[in-house]
């Protein structure tokens, strides 16, 4: 990867943190939703310069639309904060988490003298190169996990809405 | 870990802690449980993208991508039942406030 390309992650890398930062810091939860999903754009296209086109493609349907389909659903079931409690709550924030960007640089500080040393270049016998052959030969537990999950979601969400309705 | 590599490796690293940071940040100062949950979003993106760039400087792109996948399943289901029950709170106690959780006797 030349240094063109890396200047390119980079730019791509800091447009995501600008996202996520809008997500965190605007004040309507809508628009705080669909940073997040600029953020999973800027994600999804990060995974596919990085040789993970697959995982790209899920990340941008699944976390980019559905996620945020379900979180402009939630937020527009749900009724929104005033003004005036939106504006004393950021008040409020600013003065109970003052310290935080002083402990942020803290830690940066400390954490710049400590060197960190990674082995990962773990010796397998054989890469296997397609992600299909992985999922479905190598790791055929993962998709019986994955299938669990979206069952206990769905029967979660079926006991939460079978409550609500019996009230 | 080439060289090339690893001048891939610490730039991203860089902005993966800042991910990390502004979610963590979301979780520790709202009061708002979706916000929250948007918080938890990041942190899991922030992952999602230190696993993704371990697998390409490991060249293990295809385990990595497999598990991926499963971390993106996962963070589906986990959303949906958090926003099924963020509703639910809402029908009861008519916000989204999380210190009205404390209420709560089991």
């Amino acid at each position: 990867m030349g240094t063109q390309a890396l200047n390119m992650d980079i730019v791509i890398l800091f447009l995501m943190a600008l996202a996520a930062l809008w997500t965190v810091m605007t004040r309507s939860l809508l628009r705080s939703a669909i940073g997040l999903a600029l953020t999973s754009a800027m994600l999804t296209i990060l995974m596919f310069r990085l040789h993970a086109p697959l995982a790209a493609v899920f990340e941008l349907s699944v976390c980019s639309g559905l996620i945020s389909v379900v979180f402009i659903a939630t937020i527009s079931v749900t009724q929104p904060m005033s003004q005036e409690k939106v504006l004393q709550h950021m008040r409020d924030r600013l003065e109970r988490f003052w310290y935080l960007p002083i402990l942020l640089v803290l830690i940066g500080i400390v954490l710049s003298f400590v060197s960190f040393k990674f082995n990962l270049s773990v010796p397998l016998p054989e890469i296997e190169k397609d992600p299909r052959v992985v999922l479905w030969n190598q790791r055929p537990l993962d998709l019986l996990g994955q299938i669990i999950m979206l069952l206990t979601g769905v029967f979660g969400i079926i006991i939460l809405f079978r409550e609500a309705k019996q009230k | 870990m080439s060289a090339q590599a690893l001048t891939l490796f610490w730039p991203f690293c860089l902005f993966i802690v800042v991910l990390f940071v502004i979610g963590f940040y979301c979780l520790l100062v709202t009061f708002n449980l979706i916000r929250a949950l948007i918080g938890l979003e990041l942190l899991i993106k922030a992952v999602t993208l230190l696993l993704v760039l371990v697998g390409y400087v490991t060249a293990h792109e295809a385990l990595v991508q497999s598990l991926v996948i499963t971390l993106i399943v996962m963070e589906v289901v986990i959303i949906a039942v958090a926003a099924g029950i963020a509703l639910g709170l809402h029908r009861h106690n008519k916000n989204l406030d999380t210190r009205q959780l404390r209420n709560l006797k089991g």
